[in-house]
């Protein structure tokens, strides 16, 4: 699938076929989950926003300017949605939640235990999910940049269209949010 | 490690990719000499990669499936529009033929049946309709793919359509008497041509 053959699916279902947005979602699929991810931490919510993400794209098809970039469309509707469910979630870290990057992994099992496990596969998801949690206590504005930053490598003009800010503002998150997660990350 | 913040700005321009030439020989030189700074970018460079190395992650195997299932209805005649677009060769094939078929029946109907007026006591006889003696009709009378014999009486017009007045005598008939057949046998003949033309027939 390349971007040639999605541009004529987009062009098929602004026509008013259905079928023809199995081909997007299948396309952008992993980069909108891994965005939400990151935003907002958690495997079952991230799946969540991003179905709803994609929806909001079909019912809105008609309002996407074909001359722009369709990823840049999509993905500034995950991360508006991604935001408010930020916004409207109150920080909780509970012993019993789920800790973010480890799917049904919850606290207890994070606490070093007797290993059962390869030690190499323990290490990798303790580091990922301890990645995810360290990214997850940053402020939103930097956390949204840090996704759409790292996850698809977008530019910085891309990330100002995504997140309607100017591209100067996209720079200064962008560093203070590298240099604030180098703190949290050098031990790691 | 109290260098100015102008090389940590420089280092992370250049992990953006977003530095000129001389920048960077700036930053380089700079490393070069200074220990701190290069531990701060060698960690900044790491934090890159342990959070940009976490990409394999997937929605679950059905993320796609559940999505079509929540969309709203398609219209149904985008489901037309598209089956035509699919098959456009078939649509219209189908279309010809409906449209043959339909005139060709129509045209067989017109052909073999025969018909006239019911209820005015006339008499057929193979294809051919009589006014039998002493029968007085007052109205109009039209036979259509028939001949007409009139023996009794008709005091309005009669109009054969692709028949033959086999009367001996005209005197019985108070009104006109059209024969049409002549016009319509062209048109069947240019329509039996088309047919031909089109289906690419001898006969």
């Amino acid at each position: 699938m390349n971007e040639k053959k999605i541009a004529k699916s987009i062009k098929l279902v602004k026509k008013g076929d259905q079928s023809a947005f199995e081909d997007i979602v299948e396309y952008f699929q992993g980069k909108v989950f891994a965005i939400c991810f990151r935003m907002v931490g958690n495997k079952h919510e991230a799946e969540d926003i991003a179905q709803e993400a994609f929806i909001r794209a079909y019912i809105n098809i008609q309002s996407y300017d074909e001359n722009r970039k369709f990823s840049t469309w999509l993905y500034r509707i995950a991360t508006n949605l991604a935001i408010d469910r930020m916004r409207k979630k109150k920080p909780d870290y509970y012993l019993d939640a789920e800790i973010q990057g480890a799917d049904g992994l919850n606290l207890y099992a994070q606490i070093p235990d007797d290993g059962r496990l390869p030690e190499d596969e323990v290490e990798s998801l303790e580091t990922q999910s301890y990645i995810q949690k360290e990214i997850s206590e940053l402020p939103t504005k930097y956390r949204s940049i840090i996704a759409l930053r790292f996850i698809d490598e977008l530019s910085l003009k891309e990330i100002s269209e995504i997140l309607e800010i100017p591209v100067g503002t996209v720079k200064t998150r962008i560093h203070r949010g590298r240099e604030a997660l180098r703190k949290k990350l050098r031990h790691v | 490690m109290n260098c100015n913040r102008e090389v940590t700005e420089l280092m992370h321009q250049y992990l953006d990719g977003d530095i000129t030439k001389d920048e960077e020989q700036t930053l380089r030189s700079h490393l070069r000499s200074c220990e701190a700074c290069q531990i701060h970018f060698r960690e900044l460079k790491r934090t890159v990669a342990l959070v940009t190395t976490n990409v394999d992650l997937q929605p679950s195997a059905d993320f796609t499936k559940n999505i079509m299932a929540k969309l709203p209805k398609e219209k149904r005649r985008s489901t037309v529009r598209r089956w035509v677009r699919i098959h456009p060769l078939v649509t219209a094939a189908a279309i010809f033929f409906l449209l043959m078929s339909g005139s060709l029946v129509s045209v067989w109907n017109q052909e073999d049946q025969l018909s006239y007026p019911k209820g005015m006591n006339l008499v057929v006889e193979n294809d051919t309709v009589i006014v039998p003696e002493g029968v007085i009709i007052t109205e109009d009378l039209e036979i259509k793919n028939g001949n007409i014999k009139i023996d009794g009486e008709v005091q309005g017009d009669v109009v054969i359509i692709n028949g033959e007045n086999l009367t001996a005598s005209a005197g019985n008939v108070a009104g006109d008497i059209k024969q049409v057949d002549q016009m319509f046998g062209w048109l069947w003949y240019k329509i039996k041509g088309l047919t031909q033309e089109v289906f690419g027939l001898e006969k």
